[in-house]
């Protein structure tokens, strides 16, 4: 008895000290600062971020001239570490040493490290449009669906189905497919038109949004009105309704307030998939336009000729993969900071 | 069960009948038609061909009259294959039908970019290699990803964890699109263990399948490993063990069991996806499978074989999500009575 009496105390005064004068947002900042593989993805996120923000500064040369005289022109010391590429004038030697490119220049003498710089733009615009359209239009589906229940719930949720029956990839090729062609030379004037321009002047890169937004809004909509449903019957929704608080009121400050965590969470654990379905489409030609580099196409580039320059694919491919880790750990770490009881838990 | 499974079965026939719809809405909204070329055809040819292949007829016939070669099974004398005339089930049927009658199944039409070939005849070639690769690749993931993942649950904050989860969120982070090329790389060009490209042999399937599975056993080792953690915190866990069963027991009868249930439903697309070909791995290791075909055909307007791609693996995707949710049913009595 006496030492569950001493040991009673102790946490609840700790419990209170610790809970005192923080909200939650202050909380999980907390946590999330000493989870340091989520602090070293934040680091890598930003650096990619400053590249792409400035990297018509950084970058040495512009990303679409071709020196012919240096086609896949290759500095000294990436041959030390792509033991398979022989300089020329060593026995078997075929590759063009030059030391004015940082990685190396592609097979059509264009500068791979400012490809990789203006490449970051890309991967970053789609990894953070890519979970705003999917937000939008989840969350509009799953709140409906949840709130209102019934039929409509009904009828939804199966269009979620329906559509996560439906082959992803294969959706968007198609779709993709079809905006390039559909939006590509239609009259000037017409409101298909401007669309089709403002993709050509992105790089293509509208028609990804719009391929992926479309595409990846279930599982949002799915988490969204799961949620919905567990606050609904909450007694604090029961008490603003019965003070006369409107639906719109109650969605707006009573239930997307205290679903906003899990959303954070799951959206940033899916920038990876993304940001890999850009790399995929501009692997295969249908992504981002040329000549704008992208990881992905620069890869598909790379990988014809990876006996011989192997550096071409391995130098994008390496810095996708970074970015991807990044954003990963900054998943898993919001995961555990936003929620700490799923700690560990997938 | 059975009206379980019954109502799967509908389920599965209308999901078919609205991705058929959807892409074939899709496919013909796209302007440019199979025969536009740079240099465009005479018109003349262009009519002819229109005609002959029923695309000068309003669209609802034309899917009409597609979906029917498809779906509709046919009894008549037997066809010598043709590319219009290609039929994926055909066989001879016992007299009482009348002389030389044959069953006649699944005809996915001619394709509009190889002269005299079938969509059949692409399937039969092509999909048998993204089917081998796709086993051998499922088969990696899961004997990589459930052991890790059941590793990483039993030693939770071990370096048996630690290792394992560090193993599956690299492979979490590296789409194929990244671990192709550099495993072709170190593999077969700096080492020169395996072949860089190819098709053919034993030695062909390793890299690729290895390729392929591993991105998955990072997702399956994760969930395994989520599932399995929350399995053994529950009650009957702690029945089990009070009751004087063996740890070893416990983890195998009671907690794997269990905790391999949510593993199931993903391995079902996760199947169906790895089978029916992938393009980025099929690409960069030279294998001739059915993935690179889809791309090709989209991009010059090769409608049978966009439409015949897509229903393939929309079909093999609804029946191996079918199989999962009748094994899941059967392991899970709760979810029957849903």
């Amino acid at each position: 008895m006496t030492t569950v009496n001493k040991s009673l105390p102790s946490p609840v005064v700790k419990l209170e000290n610790h809970v005192k004068g923080e909200s939650l947002w202050q909380d999980s900042w907390k946590r999330l600062r000493r989870n340091r593989a989520a602090l070293l993805g934040v680091a890598i996120i930003l650096i990619a971020v400053l590249m792409a923000l400035f990297a018509s500064v950084i970058a040495p040369h512009p990303y679409d001239r071709q020196t012919l005289t240096a086609t896949n022109a290759t500095p000294y010391w990436v041959t030390r570490i792509f033991t398979s590429m022989i300089p020329q004038g060593e026995p078997g030697g075929y590759v063009r040493i030059s030391d004015q490119y940082l990685f190396g220049a592609d097979s059509l003498g264009r500068d791979l490290f400012t490809r990789i710089i203006y490449g970051a733009q890309v991967s970053l615009l789609v990894a953070f449009i890519g979970p705003l359209v999917s937000i939008i239009v989840g969350f509009i589906v799953g709140l409906i669906s949840g709130y209102v229940g019934g039929r409509v719930d009904n009828f939804l949720m199966r269009i979620v189905d329906l559509m996560y029956a439906f082959p992803t990839i294969l959706l968007i090729i198609l779709m993709l497919a079809f905006f390039r062609a559909g939006f590509g030379d239609l009259e000037p004037g017409s409101f298909g038109y401007i669309i089709g321009q403002l993709d050509r002047q992105t790089g293509g890169m509208l028609f990804i949004f719009f391929g992926i937004g479309l595409t990846s809004w279930m599982g949002m909509a799915r988490l969204v009105r799961a949620q919905v449903l567990s606050v609904r019957e909450k007694e604090y929704i029961e008490a603003a309704r019965s003070m006369g608080t409107r639906t719109q009121g109650i969605m707006l400050r009573h239930i997307i307030p205290n679903i906003v965590g899990p959303l954070i969470v799951a959206e940033t654990l899916t920038i990876p998939t993304y940001i890999s379905y850009e790399a995929f489409l501009s692997f295969i030609g249908l992504g981002v336009q040329p000549p704008r580099p992208s990881w992905g196409a620069m890869i598909a580039e790379g990988a014809q000729r990876i006996t011989s320059y192997p550096s071409q694919a391995v130098f994008p491919a390496l810095a996708l993969f970074l970015v991807m880790f990044a954003f990963n750990f900054l998943g898993d770490g919001l995961r555990d900071a936003l929620d700490p009881r799923m700690r560990g838990v997938d | 069960m059975t009206k379980f499974i019954l109502r799967r079965l509908l389920w599965m026939i209308l999901v078919m009948f609205v991705v058929s719809v959807i892409t074939f809405g899709l496919m013909r909204a796209v302007p440019g038609g199979p025969f536009s070329r740079e240099k465009p055809l005479p018109q003349a040819t262009l009519d002819a061909l229109n005609a002959k292949y029923r695309l000068d007829e309003p669209l609802i016939v034309q899917y009409l009259v597609y979906m029917g070669d498809i779906v509709v099974p046919r009894i008549g004398p037997q066809t010598v294959p043709s590319a219009d005339e290609d039929y994926l089930i055909e066989f001879q049927l016992p007299a009482i039908f009348g002389e030389n009658q044959s069953f006649k199944w699944v005809n996915f039409g001619p394709t509009y970019s190889a002269r005299g070939r079938s969509v059949n005849d692409i399937f039969r070639e092509n999909m048998p290699v993204s089917a081998q690769l796709g086993v051998a690749a499922f088969l990696v993931a899961v004997s990589i990803g459930i052991p890790l993942g059941v590793a990483a649950a039993l030693n939770r904050n071990k370096w048996q964890d630690f290792g394992a989860m560090g193993v599956s969120i690299i492979g979490v982070s590296v789409p194929v699109i990244i671990s192709a090329p550099v495993l072709q790389y170190l593999v077969g060009v700096q080492w020169r263990i395996l072949p860089v490209t190819g098709w053919g042999t034993l030695n062909h399937l390793i890299l690729p399948a290895f390729t392929l599975g591993f991105a998955s056993s990072a997702l399956i080792a994760r969930l395994m490993r989520a599932s399995l953690l929350q399995v053994m915190n529950e009650d009957y866990i702690r029945t089990a063990r009070a009751k004087g069963v063996a740890e070893s027991g416990v983890i195998t009868f009671h907690a794997l069991k269990n905790g391999l249930l949510p593993v199931v439903t993903v391995l079902g697309p996760l199947f169906a996806a790895l089978v029916t070909g992938t393009f980025v791995v099929e690409t960069v290791f030279g294998v001739p499978g059915i993935g690179r075909y889809f791309v090709t055909a989209v991009q010059g307007r090769d409608y049978p074989v966009v439409m015949g791609t897509i229903l393939l693996y929309a079909g093999v995707l609804v029946i191996s999500n079918l199989l999962v949710d009748v094994v899941y049913a059967w392991l899970d009595p709760r979810i029957r009575f849903d």
